[in-house]
C-alpha cells in the first residue's frame, strides 16, 4: 500500500487551474524529486498534500490519501502533523533556537522541560546541526547563517515526528557546502521518513532521489525510477527539460 | 560666464537644510523642556510632592493630583489596551482588506483627529450625566480609554499587518490553528509596535486637560476610590496658571507632569529595547 494516494487531482486558484487531474503514488520511505519549469504546479502540489492551499483560498477536486484515509477527513492539525512541509526560504520564527524547535510540538500536547530538551537535541541532531548550535540554544535563530536557517527549519518539522517530509525547493538560496549538508541530513533520514523533494535542480533529484516526476503546465507529464527517467524519458518534453532545453 | 552648482555642492547644501530643519526641531524641543525645568525646578521638593494641596493650590504640595492622574491613566490604560489591540487583531486577521476595513480604518484615523474637548464635552454627557457616574476617576478614565483608543487601533494594526505573512504560513504548517497563531506568533511579533501605541496612548492620556476637565472635575481631596472626583496634573497647572493664583505652583506642577512623561517613555523605550534584543 502506497504512502500517499493522490487520484485525479485538480487545483483551482479562482479560474485558473494549477493541477489538472494529476494521480500518483507516494511510497514508504521513498525519495520522490518531483521536477519542472516555473509555473508547472511543482509547489501547489505540496500545498494540497497539507492542505495549505486552503489559506490561499485555492479549491480541489479529486482525492488524496494518507495510508489509505482521505486527508480531506482527517483533523487538519493532526494532517499538518503528519505531513510537514519546509520551504525555500528559510523562515525562522522570532525567538530562540530552542523555542523554534518546540513551537510546533507544544502546540499539540503539553511538554516539560526535560521533554523540549530531550526533543531539542534529537531533532537537531536529526537536522545535522545540533554540533553547531548546542551551546547557543537560547539565542536568537535568526543569527544563524542561511544554510544553518534551513536546517533549523528541518529540525523544526522533525520535531514534530511527521511520517512525510515535503520539501519545496530547501537549497535555492543555499551556498554548494550548506546544498551538500542537507541532501546528506535528507539521506540518512531516509530510513524512517518519506520525502517528497520539489526542485528546481535537476542534478540534485538525480543525486538524491529514488524516483522522480515530471511536471509542466499542470500536468504529470511522466512518472519513473529517477535512473531511467534520466536516462530514457519517454515523453519529449521531459528529454527537452532535463537536457535544459527549456524555456 | 554663468554660476552653476556642482553636483557636490547641491549635496552639500541640502545636507545643510536638512541638518538645520533637524537643529531647529531639536532645539526647540529642548528650549521648551528646559524652560518649565528651570521654572519649577525651585518647587520639586519631596513635601511639593508628597504633601496635600492647601489654599487652593497656593500652598502645600501636589499628591492629589499625582494620584488622580496615575489613576485616570491607568484605567484608561486597562480599559483601551485590550479593547484596542483586539479590534486591530480582527481587523487584519478576521477581515478581508476590502471596503469596511477601510472604512473602520478611517474612521479610526478621524477619531484620532478629533480635539480631545470634543471627548471631554461627550464623557461630560454620556459617562458622568447618562450613566450617573459623577465627576470621577471612573469617568475620566473611561473618557481618555475612548479618545486613545484609536491610537492604538491604528498603531497596532501596522504592527500586525507587518508581520510576515510566512511566520503564519510556517505556524499553519506545523498544524498550529488560528488562534495558536495569533497568540504565539502574530501578537509577540508585532508588541514592539503595539507597546508603542500604547506608550503614545499614555503620554497623551498623562498630558490631557480638556478631556478630564468635564469628566474628573477639579476637586483637590485625596482620590479615595474610582468614584471619587479628582483633579489632574495637567488641570492643576491650568487652573493655578489660568487663575493666578501661583505661578511658582503652577511651574512645579508642569515639571512634574513633563518628567514623568519623559520617565514613561524612557522605561518603555527599555522595556522595548530588552524584548527585540531578546526575540529579534
Amino acid at each position: 500500500m502506497s504512502k500517499i494516494s493522490i487520484k485525479r487531482l485538480s487545483l483551482y486558484y479562482d479560474s485558473c487551474q494549477a493541477l489538472k487531474d494529476i494521480s500518483l503514488d507516494v511510497e514508504s520511505g521513498e525519495i520522490l524529486a518531483v521536477i519542472g519549469p516555473a509555473n508547472s504546479g511543482k509547489s501547489s502540489l505540496l500545498r494540497a498534500l497539507n492542505r495549505l492551499y486552503e489559506i490561499d483560498r485555492a479549491s480541489i477536486e479529486g482525492d488524496i490519501r494518507l495510508d489509505n484515509e482521505s486527508i480531506f477527513r482527517l483533523p487538519i492539525n493532526v494532517l499538518r502533523r503528519r505531513i510537514g512541509i519546509i520551504f525555500a526560504t528559510p523562515v525562522v520564527l522570532p525567538g530562540s533556537i530552542r523555542k523554534n524547535i518546540s513551537y510546533g510540538p507544544r502546540l499539540h500536547r503539553k511538554l516539560s522541560k526535560s521533554d523540549v530538551d530531550e526533543l531539542v537535541e534529537r531533532a537537531l541532531k536529526s537536522a545535522n546541526l545540533w554540533d553547531e548550535v548546542k551551546e547557543r540554544l537560547a539565542e536568537s535563530a535568526s543569527f544563524l547563517s542561511g544554510g544553518q536557517q534551513q536546517r533549523l527549519c528541518i529540525a523544526r518539522t522533525l520535531a514534530m515526528r511527521p511520517e512525510v517530509i515535503m520539501m519545496d525547493e530547501p537549497c535555492s538560496g543555499l551556498d554548494p557546502i550548506s546544498t551538500a549538508k542537507i541532501e546528506a541530513t535528507m539521506l540518512e533520514l531516509k530510513k524512517e521518513y518519506t520525502f517528497i523533494l520539489v526542485t528546481n535542480n535537476t542534478k540534485q533529484a538525480a543525486r538524491v532521489s529514488d524516483r522522480t516526476a515530471f511536471f509542466y503546465l499542470g500536468e504529470l507529464i511522466e512518472i519513473g525510477s529517477t535512473q531511467r527517467l534520466f536516462t530514457s524519458p519517454v515523453d519529449r518534453r521531459t528529454d527537452d527539460y532535463i537536457r535544459g532545453k527549456f524555456g | 560666464m554663468t554660476f552653476r552648482i556642482g553636483p557636490r555642492t547641491s549635496q552639500i547644501i541640502f545636507y545643510v537644510i536638512l541638518l538645520t530643519m533637524t537643529a531647529i526641531v531639536v532645539i526647540v524641543l529642548f528650549f521648551i523642556i528646559f524652560y518649565v525645568l528651570r521654572n519649577g525646578v525651585d518647587q520639586l521638593t519631596l513635601e511639593f510632592l508628597s504633601d496635600k494641596t492647601r489654599e487652593m493650590g497656593k500652598e502645600g504640595g501636589i499628591l492629589p493630583s499625582i494620584l488622580g492622574t496615575l489613576f485616570i491613566t491607568v484605567v484608561a490604560t486597562v480599559i483601551a489596551t485590550p479593547l484596542g489591540v483586539g479590534s486591530a487583531v480582527y481587523l487584519v486577521e478576521y477581515t478581508r482588506a476590502g471596503p469596511i476595513r477601510r472604512i473602520i480604518s478611517f474612521g479610526a484615523d478621524c477619531l484620532a483627529g478629533v480635539p480631545s474637548i470634543i471627548f471631554g464635552l461627550f464623557g461630560f454627557i454620556f459617562f458622568v450625566i447618562s450613566m450617573n457616574l459623577g465627576w470621577s476617576i471612573l469617568s475620566g478614565g473611561l473618557t481618555l480609554a475612548v479618545m486613545i483608543l484609536p491610537t492604538i487601533i491604528r498603531t497596532s494594526e501596522e504592527a500586525i499587518k507587518s508581520v510576515p505573512h510566512t511566520y503564519r504560513e510556517i505556524s499553519y504548517s506545523l498544524g498550529g490553528g488560528k488562534l495558536d497563531t495569533i497568540l504565539r506568533v502574530v501578537i509577540p511579533t508585532a508588541l514592539p509596535g503595539i507597546l508603542t501605541g500604547v506608550i503614545l496612548g499614555i503620554g497623551r492620556a498623562v498630558g490631557e486637560t480638556a478631556a478630564v476637565i468635564f469628566t474628573a472635575g477639579s476637586s483637590l481631596g485625596l482620590p479615595t476610590s474610582i468614584f471619587s472626583s479628582t483633579r489632574t496634573l495637567a488641570v492643576h497647572f491650568y487652573i493655578l496658571a489660568r487663575e493666578g493664583i501661583s505661578m511658582p505652583k503652577a511651574y512645579g506642577t508642569a515639571a512634574v507632569l513633563i518628567i514623568i512623561i519623559l520617565a514613561i517613555n524612557f522605561i518603555a523605550y527599555r522595556l522595548m529595547h530588552r524584548f527585540i534584543a531578546r526575540y529579534y
